[in-house]
């Protein structure tokens, strides 16, 4: 457990090395106030809820989180310092979770920094802060899929650009799994269990449940097991990347 | 100790490593050489539990790499090729991280970070984030980060390379000093350090090694193995001298600085013979020298003779 901290602390504190975080956190808070307020129409739906700012926030991780993300590896890949990484007593698992942990981290930092827009409401009127509270988790949540799947994108690439471009791929069609768009690309000719299968793996749906104030256990569990699942993948590709 | 038998590494159709064993005991420094290609560093990285073996097994202090990684890896202190480490930290923040890391207790680790940083004389750098150094301090930096938990085994892969001859001076003294009670494995092609650290070397061409043996072992398979050099103003009758001297194998002129060299029959020393022929002939000479053996030369013939072998 204290070498995954380690990891966790030390790649933390990387963000921050630089002005990279400082800028995404910019970004991440001027977009999604913008959004809640021009977009969303926050004032003009006279009512005291986040709805407005949540229901962005797919659209803005398909692009900030890669940015987060596709550092993760394809830099310990370039600058070789992944060799010094695994070199140490440190298990596979232990640096892939660690690593994540910190990305992690990082975007609940940025999360957490949109605090001005509860108080906002809370000021404007008398929202139902439960609800809050579970959208801010299922934001967490979704986020944390989407780094999951960007850190295994990014242990398959040295190239920062090729890692960021086709985590907003993956992750878009993940998003969209629930629409026509994705959909009628297999409906033609898989059985409907599948077409089923794939609706079921939406983002969208999954958040837009939690986000209403139910979490529900498969909510979590669906983000829980998207997680896991990118994250064990992410370990077998360093391993199997490694050498190259 | 470290300890390897028959490993190997493929990838594909590509062997890079092709069934190595060898054993090397406490107080032995031994020098990898081999061409570029040659699968020095891939060995090394087997060794330090980077890369997983295709075939055969690696122990270090009797952990085997593959089944007791962790413990090989907390006996082994490991530079990789280039010195990589974390640019945006601080040198200080760094060597902290990889004590972290290594789980160093708490009530050695000032004193094991101090020894580390007074080794590599990293005391002016310690608050400069590594970006900003120069290629010198860099490796300074990524030996101090192997050096830092004391460990039983030493993996240097190219540790000199890069530095001017002050900075490499200062690194073969750090391994000389770390000797006496470590396992040091030291990969160069810079044949002049194998003298200066190795009690023993080994030369891999195509991922096989070709020989092991000491370093004076292997310069005296020289052809210039007690060979004898001399420059004089009178070239013609110096060659003339020689060339009557029965043990000599042969003579040769450098066009470009008349020096003299000659060779004797295997196993026949000629000093004492050159040198009477010389004065016999009142011959001045400037300078006269025994040659131990080039391991240059050693090195050439025993590569390329592989590589002509595999081509016929």
């Amino acid at each position: 457990m204290k070498p995954t901290l380690t990891v966790f602390r030390r790649e933390l504190r990387s963000y921050f090395a630089t002005p990279v975080a400082y800028v995404f956190i910019v970004i991440f808070l001027v977009l999604s106030s913008a959004f809640t307020f021009y977009l969303g129409n926050l004032y003009e739906r006279g009512q005291a809820d986040l709805m407005p700012f949540f229901s962005f926030h797919p659209w803005l991780y398909l692009f900030l989180v890669p940015a987060v993300s596709m550092r993760l590896w394809s830099e310990e890949r370039k600058s070789g310092t992944i060799e010094l990484l695994l070199t140490l007593p440190v298990t596979m698992w232990q640096a892939v979770l660690g690593k994540f942990l910190a990305a992690w981290a990082f975007i609940a930092i940025a999360l957490v920094l949109t605090f001005p827009l509860w108080i906002t409401v809370n000021y404007l009127g008398d929202p139902d802060n439960g609800v809050i509270l579970a959208s801010y988790i299922g934001s967490l949540l979704m986020a944390g899929a989407f780094l999951a799947i960007g850190s295994c994108i990014s242990a398959a690439t040295r190239n920062q650009v090729v890692a960021f471009i086709l985590t907003v791929v993956a992750c878009f069609v993940l998003v969209m799994a629930g629409f026509p768009l994705v959909l009628d690309a297999f409906s033609a000719w898989a059985p409907q269990g599948l077409v089923d299968a794939i609706a079921s793996l939406s983002f969208l749906t999954h958040f837009a449940s939690i986000s209403k104030g139910v979490i529900d256990l498969r909510d979590l569990l669906y983000f829980a097991l998207m997680i896991g699942f990118w994250l064990y993948a992410s370990a077998i590709v360093i391993d199997l990347k490694k050498a190259d | 100790m470290i300890e390897t038998n028959a490993l190997g590494k493929r990838y594909g159709d590509f062997t890079a490593v092709d069934a190595i064993t060898f054993k090397v005991e406490p107080g032995q420094v031994l020098g990898f050489l081999g061409p570029n290609g040659a699968g020095k560093s891939t060995t090394m990285k087997m060794i330090a539990g980077f890369l997983a073996p295709s075939s055969g097994s690696a122990t270090v202090c009797g952990f085997d790499v593959e089944r007791q990684p962790l413990d090989a890896k907390r006996s082994v202190g490991y530079l990789p090729e280039g010195a990589p480490s974390y640019g945006e930290m601080g040198v200080r923040e760094f060597l902290e991280f990889i004590a972290d890391m290594r789980g160093i207790p708490a009530d050695v680790r000032r004193k094991r970070l101090d020894d580390a940083v007074g080794r590599l004389n990293l005391e002016g750098v310690l608050e400069q984030s590594i970006d900003t150094l120069s290629k010198g301090f860099r490796r300074r930096v990524g030996l101090a980060q192997a050096i830092v938990h004391d460990p039983k085994v030493l993996i240097l892969d190219e540790p000199t390379d890069g530095l001017d001859p002050n900075q490499k001076h200062e690194v073969r003294t750090l391994i000389n000093a770390m000797a006496r009670d470590k396992t040091i494995i030291v990969s160069t092609h810079v044949l002049e350090e194998v003298h200066a650290v190795c009690n023993r070397a080994i030369i891999i061409a195509r991922g096989r090694i070709l020989a092991d043996a000491t370093p004076a072992d292997l310069e005296a398979r020289s052809r210039y193995h007690q060979a004898v050099s001399l420059s004089t103003t009178n070239v013609a009758a110096a060659r003339e001298a020689l060339s009557r001297i029965a043990d000599v194998a042969a003579i040769e002129v450098d066009a470009q600085d008349n020096r003299i060299t000659a060779f004797p029959k295997p196993g026949k020393p000629i000093f004492a013979a050159v040198n009477e022929a010389l004065k016999g002939q009142d011959i001045v000479v400037r300078e006269l020298a025994l040659e131990g053996g080039r391991l240059d030369e050693v090195f050439r013939t025993i590569t390329q003779g592989e590589a002509q072998e595999a081509r016929a």
